[in-house]
């Protein structure tokens, strides 16, 4: 059998290199038939399309809608942040998954979407397919969540909360006096103290701040 | 006066009295508010009554016996308290009360049934809201004629205002 396929295949191959060879000799050479009005153009026009099409295949990765069409998210954490402030509250604003998530600029945006495709590949293989899968997950995966909170200055917190618009005579006693000593001091930074008021905590025995 | 009359009489005043009995209530629904459940009728269910805020002033609450456990001044909204943590101690445990500037839990609380005491909070007090509780801003429907033990004192030392 192998034999009488290796004739074939080494043609393809050959074929396939050929054909790359041609297309290298026509794009390296200048155009003899188009303008280069047209090239300019056509250029434009498509990068056009192709950046708004990136950025809009982008942005249908970056909803409540995306993110809750895997189970491990919908069953999991989205059930969680359900009952929070942050779900639903007096004033009707909703933060959705990318809104604390995802960074809003576009740099640091593409560089946790490269990160997320490790939880492609961990929802592919059943990482957390389960409930008790995700449970004994849990730890590490907030502790990732903290560290880049920690380590951003808690940025996707600060995109809506900002320690400047921040009308302490509005708050409650205990929060405007923990504000004023560690928040607007700089000696703590959202993520801190707030942990867990999205979704359930794991076992928090060892983390700063809990028994 | 005949007996015979009499007796009719009486008969008569007794229909027109139980006669008036019976439509008395139907006219006059006062004593029907006086009812913790209002003025709806027992066959029917009466709208649930407005949530009321609760206290948030962070503020010390006089205990009204010595042995009550004391009530919590602020909200508890969303905290956790379950076998993974207690979002409780993070303010009110030993080590963190520096920072806090929150009341410690009492030492009581690191004892076990016996009387032992522990390194850290006995399991049997971890679940914090089973004594203490939050307060709403609502007016308590039934008026309280505590007296609390220092104020009985008070009435019966000699100074005080026997009331």
């Amino acid at each position: 059998m192998s034999t009488a396929e290796s004739p074939e295949r080494s043609s393809f191959w050959k074929r396939a290199y050929r054909f790359g060879w041609e297309l290298w000799e026509v794009l390296r050479r200048p155009s003899s038939v188009f303008s280069l009005g047209v090239l300019v153009l056509g250029g434009f026009v498509a990068g056009i399309i192709f950046w708004g099409g990136f950025n809009t295949a982008l942005e249908l990765t970056n909803t409540e809608q995306f993110c809750t069409s895997c189970h491990e998210m919908r069953t999991n954490v989205f059930e969680e942040l359900k009952s929070t402030v942050h779900f639903t509250n007096r004033s009707g604003v909703r933060a959705s998954c990318p809104d604390c998530h995802v960074p809003h600029d576009w740099t640091h945006k593409i560089a946790r979407k490269m990160q997320a495709s490790k939880e492609v590949w961990g929802h592919i293989f059943g990482t957390i397919s389960t409930r008790e899968k995700f449970l004994d997950h849990r730890l590490e995966l907030a502790m990732h969540e903290w560290a880049r909170l920690k380590a951003n200055d808690s940025l996707e917190c600060r995109n809506c909360h900002s320690a400047v618009s921040m009308d302490i005579t509005k708050q409650a006693p205990r929060a405007a006096d923990a504000h004023q000593r560690f928040l607007f001091t700089g000696q703590k930074t959202c993520i801190d103290c707030h942990k867990g008021i999205a979704h359930r905590l794991p076992d928090m025995r060892g983390v700063p701040g809990w028994q | 006066m005949k007996p015979r009359q009499r007796v009719v009489l009486l008969a008569l005043a007794a229909a027109g009295l139980s006669a008036l009995a019976t439509t008395l209530p139907a006219q006059n629904p006062t004593p029907v508010p006086l009812l913790l459940r209002g003025p709806t009728p027992l066959d029917q269910i009466a709208p649930a009554p407005r949530m009321t805020p609760m206290r948030n002033t962070s503020e010390k609450e006089v205990r009204n016996y010595p042995e009550q456990p004391p009530v919590i001044p602020h909200t508890i909204e969303g905290y956790q308290v379950d076998l993974n943590g207690n979002k409780c101690l993070s303010c009110h445990a030993r080590s963190r009360t520096g920072e806090s500037q929150a009341p410690m839990i009492s030492i009581t609380h690191f004892m076990d049934r016996d009387g032992q005491l522990l390194a850290t909070i006995s399991p049997r007090r971890f679940f914090c809201t089973a004594c203490h509780v939050p307060q709403h801003e609502a007016k308590a429907p039934v008026p309280n004629d505590f007296v609390d033990i220092d104020t009985l004192l008070a009435r019966s030392a000699p100074g005080g205002v026997r009331r």
